[in-house]
This record gives C-alpha cells, sequence and structure tokens, in this order.
C-alpha cells in the first residue's frame, strides 16, 4: 500500500514535470491558431512543420543556432585549457600563499556576475568588441568553480606518478598533458557539460553585449522573436524545441558525468 | 629539478587563468565599485572626462526611489518564498528516491531534472503560454481541482506567485541531486542502532537524517540563496517586471537603468547594493543554520 502511494507521488510528480515539454513539443507541430484552444491539445489536430520551415528561412533561425554553437564550444574549449592548467597548479605545486590564494578566490565567487557587467560593457566597447564574438568569449577564458572543480579531482592523483615522470625526465608540461589530463577525463567531461550548458543557456551578458539580430545567440534571438510574437504560440514552442533539443542531447548522452560533477561541486563546497 | 624552477612552473600553469579572471572578474567588480560613486550616464559613454564623482548620491538617491524599494520587495518575496518551497520540494523528492521500496529510481532521477538543464528562456516563454487565461494548461488542471481560471501573468497579485512556481518546477531537480548524495552518505548503522532503542519514523528523520543533512541543507541554501537573487530572465521573459512593476527584480531594474537608459553609475550602485544583500544573507545562513543543525 505504502509503496502504492510512493509510486503514485513519483508518477504524478514526474508528468508534472514533463507535461510542459510535451505541449511544447506538440504546439510546434501545429498550424497557426491551432494551439490556441480549449482544452489544451497533447498532440497536433493536423501534423505540419511549417513553424520550423518558417524560423529556418525567413526568420533564419540557422544563424542564431550556429553562433550558439560556435560560442559555447569555444568558450569550452579554451576555459577547459585554462581551467585545468589552473586547477592542477593548486593541487600539486607548493608555493607560498597557495591556500591563501584558493581561499581567496573561492570566497570571491558569491560576487553576482552582474556587478561586473556595466564596467566590462565599457571596456569591451572600448577595445571595439562589443557585438563580436569576442564579446562572449573573454569573459567565459576561465573561471573560478572550474578551477575548483579540477583541482578537487587532481588532488586524488598519487604524487608519486608525477614524481617517477620527473625522474624520467619529463618536461612539466608534458606531466600535465601526457599524465594529468588523461587521468583527469573523467572531471574534464564533466566541467566540460558545464561550461557547454551555461553558455549555450546564458541569457543576460548576450543580451548586453550582442546588438545585432546576425550575433544573437538563440536564447536571445528567441526572447527578441517573443517581443514580435506575443500571439504565435505555434511558432514559439518551435523555437523552444530548437533552443532546448541541443542541450537535452549533451545532457542525455552524458548524464553520468553532470551528476557527479554537482555532487562533487557539492562536497566542500 | 629544484624547488624555484618547480614554482616557476606553477606560475606558468596558473598565470592564463589567473590574469582572465583578474583581468574580466576582478577588475570590473573594483571598477563598479569606483563606478557607483560617479554620475556616469550617456553623455558620459563616448566622453569619459565628463564623469565626474558625486560621493554617495546614488545610494542616496536609491533610498527615495519608489520603484528601487519595489524591486527590492519583489526580489525578498521571490527569494523568501520561492528558496524554501523549491528546497523543501528537493529535500522531499530526494527521500522519495531514497527509499528501499521504489525501482526505477534513475528515470525518476532523470525526469525531475530535465527541468534544470534546459534553457531558461526557451523555459520561460513555453510556461508563458501555460500560463494563459484561457487557452492555459495550468488552468486547464487547475480545473479539474475545482478552481477558477487565473489570469497568472497578467494580475498584479497572481504574476510573482506565478513566476515562483515555475521556478520550483525549473530548479527543484538540482538539490535534489545534492540531496540525494548526503542522503547516501549517512551511515546505515545510525538507523539500525535507533530502530533498537525503538525510535519511530518521524525521530528518525528528526533526529538522524537533518543534523547529518545539516552541512548538505548549508550549502544548498547558500547556493540557492544566492542563485535566487540574480532572479532576471524569468520576469524580462513572462512579464517585463510587470503588471505594475509586481515582478520587477533587482536585476531587472539595474539592467534597465544601466543599460537601457545608460545610468550607469546609478545601475552600479544598484548592483553593489544586490552584493551587499547577499553578502549579508550568506553570513546570516552561516550563522543562523549553525545554531538550528548545531
Amino acid at each position: 500500500m505504502k509503496k502504492i502511494i510512493l509510486y503514485l507521488i513519483l508518477i504524478v510528480t514526474g508528468l508534472m514535470t514533463i507535461a510542459p515539454f510535451l505541449w511544447m513539443i506538440s504546439a510546434s507541430f501545429m498550424y497557426d491558431g491551432h494551439a490556441s484552444v480549449y482544452p489544451p491539445r497533447f498532440l497536433p489536430d493536423i501534423f505540419t512543420t511549417i513553424q520550423y520551415e518558417r524560423l529556418f528561412s525567413r526568420i533564419d533561425l540557422t544563424k542564431n543556432f550556429f553562433n550558439s554553437l560556435f560560442l559555447s564550444v569555444t568558450v569550452t574549449v579554451i576555459s577547459l585549457f585554462l581551467n585545468s592548467m589552473a586547477g592542477y597548479a593548486f593541487a600539486k605545486y607548493r608555493f607560498g600563499g597557495k591556500e591563501k590564494l584558493f581561499k581567496f578566490l573561492l570566497s570571491s565567487m558569491i560576487i553576482p556576475a552582474q556587478v561586473t557587467m556595466l564596467p566590462l560593457f565599457l571596456m569591451l566597447k572600448n577595445l571595439g568588441l562589443i557585438n563580436t564574438y569576442f564579446a562572449i568569449i573573454i569573459p567565459g577564458l576561465a573561471n573560478i568553480f572550474g578551477i575548483f572543480l579540477i583541482k578537487q579531482y587532481v588532488m586524488s592523483i598519487p604524487d608519486s606518478l608525477i614524481e617517477a615522470a620527473r625522474i624520467e625526465g619529463a618536461s612539466e608540461f608534458q606531466i600535465y598533458s601526457k599524465i594529468i589530463l588523461p587521468l583527469a577525463t573523467p572531471i574534464l567531461i564533466t566541467l566540460a557539460i558545464f561550461t557547454f550548458l551555461g553558455t549555450w543557456n546564458d541569457f543576460l551578458w548576450p543580451l548586453i553585449s550582442l546588438s545585432d539580430n546576425s550575433m544573437y545567440t538563440l536564447p536571445v534571438a528567441l526572447a527578441n522573436l517573443m517581443g514580435e510574437h506575443t500571439k504565435d504560440p505555434e511558432l514559439m514552442m518551435a523555437g523552444s524545441v530548437i533552443t532546448i533539443i541541443p542541450v537535452m542531447v549533451v545532457f542525455v548522452a552524458l548524464q553520468k558525468y553532470y551528476i557527479k560533477g554537482i555532487m562533487l561541486g557539492s562536497v566542500k563546497g | 629539478m629544484n624547488n624555484k624552477n618547480l614554482k616557476y612552473s606553477a606560475m606558468l600553469f596558473l598565470s592564463p587563468a589567473l590574469l582572465a579572471i583578474f583581468a574580466f572578474f576582478f577588475l570590473p567588480v573594483l571598477a563598479a565599485f569606483v563606478m557607483s560613486f560617479t554620475d556616469f550616464d550617456i553623455y558620459s559613454l563616448n566622453h569619459l572626462w565628463r564623469v565626474r564623482f558625486i560621493g554617495f548620491e546614488n545610494y542616496k538617491k536609491l533610498l527615495d526611489d519608489p520603484v528601487f524599494w519595489k524591486s527590492l520587495f519583489n526580489t525578498f518575496y521571490y527569494v523568501i518564498i520561492a528558496g524554501p518551497l523549491s528546497v523543501i520540494v528537493s529535500l522531499c523528492a530526494a527521500l522519495m528516491l531514497n527509499s528501499k521500496l521504489i525501482k526505477f529510481k534513475a528515470i525518476f532521477r532523470l525526469t525531475y531534472f530535465m527541468p534544470v538543464v534546459t534553457t531558461l528562456v526557451a523555459v520561460a516563454i513555453v510556461w508563458r503560454f501555460i500560463y494563459h487565461p484561457r487557452f492555459g494548461l495550468f488552468n486547464y488542471l487547475l480545473g479539474f481541482l475545482g478552481i477558477d481560471p487565473v489570469d497568472w501573468l497578467g494580475d498584479p497579485d497572481y504574476a510573482m506567485p506565478a513566476i515562483i512556481i515555475m521556478t520550483v518546477w525549473k530548479n527543484f531537480g538540482y538539490n535534489m541531486i545534492i540531496f540525494i548524495a548526503g542522503l547516501q552518505n549517512i551511515p546505515e548503522y545510525l538507523y539500525e542502532a535507533a530502530i533498537l532503542d525503538g525510535a519511530n519514523k518521524f525521530q528518525l528523520f528528526r533526529n538522524i537524517t537533518l543534523p547529518m543533512l545539516a552541512p548538505t541543507m548549508l550549502f544548498v541554501g547558500i547556493v540557492t540563496m544566492i542563485g535566487f537573487f540574480q532572479i532576471f530572465t524569468e520576469p524580462y521573459v513572462m512579464t517585463q517586471g510587470g503588471p505594475l512593476d509586481s515582478t520587477l527584480s533587482i536585476v531587472l531594474y539595474m539592467y534597465r537603468e544601466g543599460f537601457r537608459w545608460w545610468n550607469m553609475g546609478y545601475s552600479a550602485s544598484i548592483a553593489f547594493v544586490l552584493f551587499i544583500i547577499i553578502f549579508l544573507g550568506t553570513i546570516i545562513q552561516f550563522k543562523f543554520q549553525k545554531r538550528i543543525f548545531g
């Protein structure tokens, strides 16, 4: 009996969690006006892909899709490189003031990013980088959470491996690239997912720093489109599907790493 | 290899990331602090020499600005309701999924987690239509419970609750995962010993589960609070801060003042008030939670 009630609650919660997604997908395959009905439809009455065709041809969301993809991949690759080097240094080298520096970095994580946005905007504007890809890439070069995550993981790699490599004459960079990086692959994947999803989903900073339709990332383009199409749920749902599908694919494919990362990030946070 | 060379390598490994963080995070924070004491506005954008220091004028102006107070009230309303609510939902979900009676845990976990990874802008747009007063899914479901249709996003009394409900839906999966990890770290023998001593279910929860979860609770509380104080996208996409400024948040107001009207000095002072609030909130949670959970 108790078991049945428990399952019932879990299933109802599950349905409530996915209902908005089901409705979104269903409405995205409808003709104009067919989603504005009572009661709401969970299946299209007449199936059509016209909303997607409109988005890709007339509205040209393709460009925005590739902006998002390019920026998310670029930021992920670069920040993974910088964060892993710094994380490794914090984990395995001894130098004066290391603990203090690390504590200082960690505690500055409570500073909300919004504080930096006004000066960052002016800085990039003076460099002529507003409304370019650099406006997104530069603030994403490195981040404290990433360094923290890598450091936690690399600390568990035994020092003896590093010592042995040194005795055999490996350079410090070789140790990092040939020993540490391969051993740290799981956490690198985790951090890569975090960064990719974070960049893909980010809204406020791209909204501020990109000003042309052709430069917009998907979320900014979508929010902009919403302004003109408040009465077109079918079109907007198709846009939402296009925005959400890539992150869902990445997440479902690599969820094991993602969830481990959250748990690791919460230990000793 | 000697110590000096190792130190040199450490610096080489550290400097790219630290330089980036210094130049594009710490420097802007300091600059924002300075800016908040200036009259930086649209005329200063291309003529930096026009900027003047005006002391605490921006902060004084904030105190007399009813819209700022409104945004402050709204943000606190949101954080104080949505924060604990989402933590409670997360904890309940984690407790259920930690039960030995349940199978298919991975599927439930994956489902509950789905909203967390999805793009907030897209999800906010979906919910904007779900809250449609006539055709929306939400009112339709409430109809089964005998509740009359509500104009969720069009009514100043309901717009913030609507955003809170969506927030809980979007975020509970994240803390749920952290709670599950916390629950799995509680050693089984504690429960076994207590059951031998005749403890009931509630006593087990109150005297073992909660105290053992205290560090997790502190982490979840602080991270959730910091995140929720920065609410921006939901009102921007769903209500534009309306109706009647009822969902105008601190960050939305900061964005408007700074990037719509280019009152950047004033906007910087709003950003700093947000920072101070988050800072104090973090300290209070540290003190407060220590007292509750020991």
